[in-house]
């Protein structure tokens, strides 16, 4: 092997990667980014310094090997770059696209220190690409536990508990309300940041371990939570609802024509193909002037899709600063160059109607940061007489959601007291056999989040029905005989196999 | 892509009242067995259709069948008037959606159904009268040869008011002026319960707002996935903002603002306009009846 890599001996600048034309791209719905190509991803794999304390790993929230994987990147045994990351994270080309890693691996990165950081997400994304290509699924041999596992909902947090669950032996079944898998990922998240095909191919991985989908099926009202686990003979339940419920913010004229949520408007453009109307029937009022309040990814991906509908203009309007929004900074940077105009610092008051009972414009108020308040960022306060006006014929708000209410409707599961579900340490809820993770349980999070939450209740899922913890399954054997009992290695917690009723 | 699993809603029966009004019978033995008074299921006819809420009219939890009667407005539905037959499939159906009217309690109720209402209000009659209340029908039609369940009705009402605008069956006159007649003829009445377009049944919650009777309305904003994710579905009732898929579909009629209703139900007429023109365009470059401009109504009928 080489010899000890140091700062300065590392590529110095980070590999760029290639990129549509913002101009071109702000009127298509292809992909912005085209990802790493092989030559660009060596170079980059280069820049790990292969630290030995791996603070990217801890800062990665499902702690992917990431040294590990890139070390077989450099390697060029890109396959065994593919195992590591699965071994943890079933979906890289999808997280690789959609993680938020300035703020974990990436923001702790040693060489981001120094330098630029590893584009670690990128060089996700690459593997994760490269196994899609290539056909690559790993199928462990799967001896069948005779249990069967629900899981409601067919968001990351469904997917990832579902293929641990099926990886594990149990027949699984994943009910989604939609008429297509995927939750925030198909009908939220726009084709041009990760596209249609990508999540089509993890899914048909998941199908290929196995599991059922049944969409056109709402949990709570077709059939409730209880009678999974008693009549319909599940032996466990995962939920993984998501948060749904759009937030407004209750300010006059919201009820306008041509106000409507982040969510309706992704919807229609993104899963219903309003884009495409009249050869897709859900129609779709395009605004010419978009105004978007709020700056996480949600308003980022309302304002990008505004734009390619054909806008004349889009803004933002957000009552912090740029530093404080949320979303992940490449998307603010894509943004941008896209031509959406920022107005920070800004916070809506009041929105007018023409004598149509359209929205025609929006009464806002200017702002400066105050003391830090509850989450340490500091409060945005009004300035007394900055009252100002901006035209515009299409407002959508991206505030934030609320938990989804069909759920606690119908069934006894505990909710705490902003309606999420609640949950113990293992991500078990208050009914036997019934776990519950991602969104419906945090409030709005992150893909990776929900992932690992999804992966974290499959452990106790398994636990709870007596099955063997196969987290290794694709883990290098141990030549070591004292790291194994019995045969079985001891990363393999409980290997007692109970049968319950 | 196709989704696996149960994609396969077979239309078992058709029967249409008439140019407008037409009736589908959907095999789904599950959502047979879970529907109750008051949901609706979401319905695409096709992989690029619009999901569209209908009511849950009937259901046969013995031959595992809902039924659904459809009014041909614009573009999805007169779709679907034209291409649903007997034996074909529908791309999905979902549901079954909302919460459940409540029913029981009462002694003596009201239930009026009017224009696309006429059959959403069949299950609630037969569900009242199941509780043991005492129903008073009255139900809603252009003219005589629009009315259709009149027999269906009078098994599940101890009486039936049947209301047509040129006076050619029944009375003479909107439903509210059938719930006048219910309410001179009933001093007990306990709550009354419309279904049907926005202006009728801000009509019927006016005529009983003198008289202090509970009405209970079913409303039917503009939907996208019914499950409480989009809020394209929020109405204003009284001082707060509900989402009518998952918080509803049934409102205190007293408390919801119609006029937000009706304002927001127009919000994508362009679109729809230019969906259905062409529609009918094809329609008619393919020689087909469909061809024919639609009926008297280009909307849902405003009357009773
Ligand atoms: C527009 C947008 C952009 C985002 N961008 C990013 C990003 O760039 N990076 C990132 O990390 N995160 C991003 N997020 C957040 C991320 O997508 C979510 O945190 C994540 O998807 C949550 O996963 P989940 O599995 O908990 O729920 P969801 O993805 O919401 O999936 C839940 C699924 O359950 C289904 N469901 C709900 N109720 C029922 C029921 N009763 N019966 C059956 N099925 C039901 C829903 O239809 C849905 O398909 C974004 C979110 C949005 C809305
Ligand atoms: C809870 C509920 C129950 C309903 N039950 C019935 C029923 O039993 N029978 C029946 O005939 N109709 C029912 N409707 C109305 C029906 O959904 C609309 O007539 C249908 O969506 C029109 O679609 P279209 O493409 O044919 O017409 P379009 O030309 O698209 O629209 C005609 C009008 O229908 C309304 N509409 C359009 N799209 C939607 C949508 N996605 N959701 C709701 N309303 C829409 C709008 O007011 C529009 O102006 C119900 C609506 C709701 C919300
Ligand atoms: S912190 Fe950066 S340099 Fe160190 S191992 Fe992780 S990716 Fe490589
Ligand atoms: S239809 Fe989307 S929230 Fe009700």
């Amino acid at each position: 092997m080489a010899k000890k890599k140091t700062i300065r001996t590392i590529p110095q600048e980070r590999t760029p990667v290639q990129e549509q034309d913002p101009k071109e791209r702000a009127r298509n719905f292809a992909e912005v980014s085209l990802g790493y190509r092989l030559e660009e991803a060596l170079v980059e794999a280069e820049r790990c310094l292969q630290c030995a304390d791996e603070p990217c790993v801890r800062g990665c929230p499902v702690g992917i090997d990431i040294p590990g994987f890139i070390q077989k990147i450099a390697d060029k045994h890109y396959h065994g770059a593919y195992d590591i990351i699965t071994d943890t994270n079933l979906l890289p080309s999808i997280c690789g696209r959609v993680c938020p890693q300035e703020s974990q691996c990436e923001g702790v990165c040693t060489v981001g220190d120094t330098l630029e950081p590893v584009a670690i997400g990128r060089l996700e994304r690459f593997v994760g690409d490269m196994a899609i290509k290539e056909g690559w699924a790993n199928i462990p041999y799967i001896e069948p536990s005779g249990h069967r596992v629900g899981i409601v909902g067919a968001g990351p947090a469904g997917m990832a508990c579902a293929a641990d669950m099926a990886k594990a032996g149990c027949e699984v079944v994943v009910y989604e309300a939609f008429h297509q898998p995927g939750g925030v990922l198909k009908y939220g998240i726009p084709d041009f940041r990760l596209p249609n095909e990508v999540i089509d191919a993890e899914i048909e991985k998941l199908r290929k371990l196995g599991i059922r989908f049944e969409c056109n099926t709402l949990v709570g009202r077709l059939f409730t939570i209880e009678q999974m686990v008693t009549e319909m003979g599940y032996h466990a339940v995962f939920i993984g609802t998501g948060a749904g419920y759009p937030s407004f913010m209750g300010i006059p004229g919201e009820s306008l024509n041509g106000v409507l949520s982040a969510n309706e408007l992704l919807t229609r453009a993104n899963l219903m193909r309003a884009r495409d109307f009249p050869s897709f029937d859900t129609p779709l009022q395009p605004g010419r002037r978009v105004t978007v309040i709020g700056a996480g990814n949600t308003a980022m991906d309302a304002m990008r899709v505004s734009m390619r509908l054909g806008a004349d203009k889009v803004m933002c309007v957000y009552r912090r600063s740029k530093a404080e929004a949320p979303a992940r900074v490449e998307e603010v940077h894509h943004a941008e160059e896209e031509g959406i105009e920022f107005n920070w610092l800004t916070s809506p008051v009041e929105l007018l109607g023409d004598a149509d009972n359209k929205v025609r414009a929006m009464r806002c108020i200017r702002m400066e940061l105050g003391e830090p308040d509850s989450s340490g960022r500091r409060k945005p306060v009004p300035v007394p007489g900055s009252e100002f006006e901006i035209e515009t014929d299409m407002v959508v708000f991206a505030i934030g959601t609320n938990a989804n209410p069909i759920l606690g409707q119908t069934s006894k599961l505990k909710l705490n007291k902003w309606g999420y579900i609640e949950t113990d340490d293992d991500l078990a809820t208050s009914i036997a056999g019934v776990y519950a993770g991602g969104d419906i349980v945090t409030g709005a999070a992150t893909v990776i989040q929900a992932m690992g939450a999804g992966r974290k209740a499959a452990r106790a899922m398994k636990a709870y029905l007596g099955l063997r913890d196969s987290d290794c399954v694709y883990a290098p054997d141990t030549d070591d005989p004292g790291g194994r009992r019995f045969g079985i290695p001891a990363a393999e917690h409980n290997f007692a196999r109970v049968r319950l009723a | 892509m196709q989704p696996s699993g149960s994609s396969s809603f077979e239309i078992v029966a058709r029967e249409d009242f008439s140019d407008v009004t037409f009736l589908l019978e959907v095999r789904h033995p599950m959502l047979a067995k879970a529907a109750k008074a008051g949901q609706f299921v979401i319905v695409m006819e096709h992989e690029q259709g619009e999901r569209i809420p209908l009511t849950i009219a009937d259901f046969d939890r013995d031959a595992g069948t809902i039924t659904l009667v459809i009014q041909a407005v614009g573009k999805t539905t007169r779709e679907m008037q034209q291409n649903c037959r007997v034996g074909t499939h529908l791309f999905a159906v979902v549901g079954p959606m909302g919460i459940p009217s409540h029913i029981g309690g009462k002694k003596k109720v009201v239930c009026v159904g009017g224009g696309l209402g006429v059959a959403p209000i069949f299950p609630q009659a037969r569900a009242w009268k199941e509780s043991g209340a005492y129903v008073i029908g009255v139900v809603g039609f252009r003219n005589r040869g629009l009315v259709f369940w009149d027999e269906k009705f009078r098994a599940v009402c101890d009486e039936l008011i049947v209301c047509t605008d040129d006076g050619s069956a029944g009375i003479k006159g909107l439903v509210t002026e059938g719930i006048k007649q219910a309410i001179a003829k009933h001093a007990d009445i306990e709550e009354l319960v419309a279904i049907g377009p926005p202006v009728m049944m801000k009509g019927c919650a006016e005529a009983t707002r003198p008289h202090g009777i509970r009405t209970m309305v079913s409303l039917n904003p503009v939907m996208v996935d019914g499950t409480g994710m989009c809020g394209g579905c929020r109405v204003k009732i009284g001082e707060t903002v509900k989402f009518a898929c998952v918080d509803g579909p049934d409102f205190d009629g007293h408390l919801v603002d119609f006029d937000d209703l009706m304002s927001r139900l127009g919000r994508y007429k362009t679109a729809e306009k230019e969906a259905l023109e062409r529609f009918t365009e094809s329609c008619r470059i393919r020689g087909d009846a469909a061809a024919e401009p639609a009926l008297a109504i280009d909307r849902p009928s405003t009357d009773g």
